[in-house]
């Protein structure tokens, strides 16, 4: 046996020393690229989060929550003593938002119930979860240019109202809402529905109180995530609900101002100008004003935003129902 | 040719909670020790200390010296990598690199060393580890397909022939044989029994009658209580140890009476 | 007599019960298909008058939309393709490298508490809305990085990528770039760190007893591993990046040109900032013409999302 062995001289493998210090080097090297890696991504992320904190508080205030922008003209004060602010925005960002809600959540979470529970994964079955995907993949702004074209053609030319941009964000939600229900459901163990159709309860009680009840935290949790990447969105929304300095309080009429659209407004408008005598007065025209604004405005949605998505893992982590480990 | 190990007051901790205590002992070349003991006396624990592969664990450390020849492993200068290249190890579940043919698998460890390797070293290489693993036979004409297709017993004994192909010193066994079946672990034993020719070998084994068929020497863990730390208990020649051990604690676990 | 009746009551009410909510749930399951399909329609139908309608009116439309640049529907897309493609694809360059270190820094490198945190800061940071990076680029790195960029004009201007003059300010291409590579680096690194803390540990364990070193180990056992979860991270990234509209907007100096000159201003312009540019002013035709573009866009996507699909479920068979 041995006699067929090839006979290896192994000093011929053996590594040389300066070769082993390059491998060395090499491992160092890309110990520091990916350390550097990291750091480099750093400094823009802290870079957002810092400038947008920063130059946020200046102008956030009491009086900056409670006003919209009617009567303010280029850098100068409002009689109210504030330069005006986003109430109207915060308004139009929650129903447009409570729209998109109304719209994806139940016909999202159905749609999961039928994939997991109802279809067996047949032919309509496999076309859905095609096309959810390749709707998650839609850009906002042809989700934005579908809404206004639908609106157009059914109801009228120039239609642009909030609903009009729930429209559009849920065309935006919907791949969240059923891609996260229909894994949250189809962790909940089989075990359940068989105990549940073995005490004779039917199959509509057995998936609403047993398998969506089990399924809850995770759902709710994905529907907050869901929310809190829609409620961030800007270009759908310059386009189906427009910009509007006074507060609208009806979805379904008038343009309705969004707090990222409020921001990117803010921002193209550029410096105001101010008077010599205005830049004197008390209080003064300021002409960086719209900057000062978009940024607090910014901090404003960067708050909701986070403190939503804080609130999904909570909900997840804290009210998870224990199915496996 | 194998090489002796001594371990001179080995401690290992895991953080703060020290698992293994005060380990002395001799580790013969071209002779097979096994590890025996009951589940978390810190037997594998030791044989990763051995070529340093606890360390991969965060956390983990030791305390006293591993000597390799009278070369302390656990010297400031001695880098880790190069310990593990002159110490090969096999482990409990065969795994073969998934994405590498059979040929590269067995390469994989001289690529590694060897950037350039002239076409007909490689092949006598590969020949040489395969046979040298009581493969050859069974792979030499789909040396092209992938490590993952073989058997069970075929994937582990690929896994010796790619930590022999590095032609290491000293081979530590992980109980190579728990993920296999009766006839794959004769394989691997006859193998071993082969093997110990040319290198010391360490294997941690569950199963007695193993150790008691393929080791000359038997080294016996035991632990206290759970909590408590592992330590070595006795060793001896593996006739000793299973004949007419001098601890009671060894004969109650050979005889099967706990563990 | 009377509980027979409650039991039989009970069985028809859950049955018919029964039977709405499964109308309910399989009528949600088809209201995704109409809803995808009315997408296409709608849009369709309104990007039809370009087609259909006067081509006098129609030339008219994008020789005001462009200056007199372009006359004809293909000429006045083509530069904004040629636009959206170049700055995604410089942003998915500079993001993914940067990104596959920072998900191998949070999975074998960093300690274990840190790279808890950092995952949880890595999925915050992914929520962030783009208009936020928009007001950012703008405003804060534009005049940081003009400095830079002139000093890579000056060094490495010999590149036809880097030819100067450096524009002051930079609302160039590369300036964009580099934003929309911050906004998807949280997106790849966040797969790709999933991708990477799966990958087996025999194998990593394998590779250091051979004596490699960390790098060969992530080499041999992590990449392999990874490889097309990496390729369809990628593809997610650069999926969002084609359809970005506010970080360009806001920042890009816009033009209509295939020009490949990053430091130059007023070069190129990408279909989803071009599309949000025009609409305020568009006339009923010109949002027509709009639209039109953005099927285009939306093809774009649907490739681009179709080639990731297609990628992972060739590794997954």
């Amino acid at each position: 046996m041995s006699d067929s062995h090839p006979t290896i001289d192994f000093d011929k493998f053996k590594p040389t020393r300066s070769y082993i210090a390059a491998r060395k080097r090499k491992d160092w090297t890309m110990r520091v690229f990916i350390i550097a890696a990291f750091v480099i991504a750093l400094i823009p992320l802290v870079s957002v989060l810092w400038t947008t904190i920063s130059s946020g508080v200046a102008r956030l205030n009491l009086n900056f929550l409670s006003y919209n922008m009617s009567g303010v003209v280029g850098g100068n004060a409002t009689p109210s003593g504030g330069y005006g602010g986003i109430v109207h925005a915060i308004i139009g960002t929650l129903l447009v938002t409570l729209g998109s809600m109304i719209i994806s959540i139940p016909l999202g979470l159905m749609c999961a119930v039928y994939l997991v529970e109802y279809s067996h994964n047949g032919g309509l079955a496999r076309a859905i979860g095609l096309l959810v995907d390749v709707m998650s993949g839609i850009p906002s702004i042809v989700a934005g240019l579908f809404a206004y074209a639908l609106f157009n053609t059914l109801v009228g030319p120039g239609t642009v109202n909030g609903f009009v941009g729930s429209v559009a964000l849920s065309l935006l939600m919907i791949p969240t809402v059923v891609k996260t229900s229909e894994e949250m459901l189809k962790i909940v163990p089989n075990d359940l529905r068989e105990a549940a159709y073995a005490l004779g309860v039917t199959k509509q009680r057995t998936i609403t109180k047993i398998v969506l009840r089990t399924a809850l935290p995770g759902i709710v949790s994905g529907v907050i995530l869901a929310i809190a990447r829609v409620i961030g969105e800007t270009a759908p929304l310059l386009i189906a609900a427009g910009f509007i300095s006074t507060t609208n309080l009806n979805l379904f009429s008038g343009r309705m101002t969004t707090l990222p659209v409020y921001v990117y407004q803010e921002y193209s408008q550029g410096l105001a100008t101010c008077s010599a005598t205005a830049l004197q007065a008390t209080p003064p025209c300021l002409p960086q004003i719209r900057m000062e604004r978009a940024w607090a405005a910014a901090l404003v949605l960067i708050i909701i935003v986070l403190l939503l998505n804080l609130i999904g893992r909570l909900v997840a982590k804290l009210f998870a129902v224990k199915t496996e480990n | 040719m194998g090489q002796r190990i001594d371990v001179n007051h080995l401690n290992v901790y895991y953080g703060k909670f020290l698992a293994v205590e005060d380990v002395n002992m001799a580790i013969e070349p071209n002779k097979v020790t096994a590890f025996i003991g009951p589940s978390g006396c810190g037997k594998s624990t030791v044989l990763r200390t051995l070529d340093r592969m606890h360390e991969i664990i965060p956390g983990a450390y030791v305390k006293g010296e591993v000597l390799l020849e009278g070369q302390n492993l656990y010297a400031q200068d001695i880098d880790p990598v190069s310990v593990r290249r002159d110490i090969g190890m096999v482990f409990q579940r065969p795994n073969p690199f998934p994405t590498m043919s059979i040929r590269d698998n067995v390469l994989a460890g001289v690529r590694l060393n060897n950037r350039r390797l002239k076409q007909s070293d490689a092949d006598d290489l590969v020949e040489w580890a395969l046979r040298g693993a009581n493969l050859w036979e069974e792979v030499k004409d789909r040396l092209g397909n992938p490590g993952i297709g073989l058997s069970g017993g075929q994937q582990q004994r690929l896994c010796i022939a790619r930590a022999v192909a590095v032609h290491p010193q000293v081979l530590l066994m992980d109980e190579p044989c728990s993920a296999l079946d009766p006839i794959s672990t004769l394989a691997v034993e006859d193998l071993i029994n082969e093997l110990k020719k040319d290198y010391t070998i360490v294997i941690v084994t569950h199963n007695m009658q193993q150790a008691a068929r393929v080791s000359d020497y038997t080294a016996f863990f035991n632990l206290r209580a759970v909590g408590e730390p592992g330590h070595l208990v006795e060793m001896n020649d593996t006739t000793t140890i299973f004949s007419n051990p001098v601890e009671k604690d060894t004969e109650r676990y050979i005889s099967g009476r706990f563990g | 007599m009377s509980s027979q009746t409650t039991v039989t009551q009970n069985t028809t009410s859950g049955k018919s019960g029964d039977k709405v909510f499964k109308g309910l749930a399989y009528g949600a399951g088809i209201m995704i298909l109409v809803a995808l399909a009315a997408v296409t329609l709608f849009l369709l139908v309104r990007a039809m008058p370009l087609l259909t309608g006067s081509q006098k009116a129609n030339e008219d439309t994008i020789v005001s939309f462009t200056g007199g640049q372009a006359h004809n529907f293909l000429q006045y897309v083509g530069p904004l393709v040629f636009g959206t493609i170049l700055i995604s694809a410089l942003a998915l360059l500079l993001a993914f490298p940067i990104s596959v270190g920072i998900a191998l820094f949070i999975s074998h490198y960093a300690p274990r508490k840190l790279s808890t945190a950092l995952s949880y800061v890595v999925d915050l940071l992914a929520a962030i809305p783009s208009v936020i990076y928009g007001l950012w680029g703008g405003i804060v790195l534009v005049p940081h990085i003009t400095g830079f960029w002139k000093w890579v004009a000056q060094y490495l201007g010999w590149i036809p990528l880097f030819k100067g003059p450096a524009a002051d300010p930079s609302r160039t291409v590369g300036t964009v770039s580099v934003v929309l590579a911050v906004m998807i680096l949280p997106i790849i690194t966040s797969v790709a760190r999933d991708i990477f803390l799966q990958a087996p540990r025999l194998q990593q364990e394998a590779a250091l007893a051979m004596g490699a070193t960390k790098w060969e180990m992530i080499k041999l056992a992590v990449l392999p591993f990874g490889r097309s979860g990496l390729i369809s991270a990628s593809m997610l990234g650069l999926g969002r990046a084609l359809g970005e509209t506010m970080a360009v907007l806001m920042i890009l100096s816009p033009g209509m040109s295939y020009s490949v000159k990053l430091l130059q201003a007023s070069q190129n312009q990408s279909i989803a900032a071009n599309i949000a540019a025009q609409f305020p002013e568009a006339n009923d035709l010109g949002v027509s013409t709009l639209i039109a573009t953005g099927l285009v866009l939306f093809l774009i996507t649907f490739l681009v999302n179709f080639i990731a699909r297609k990628i992972t479920e060739k590794a997954r068979a």
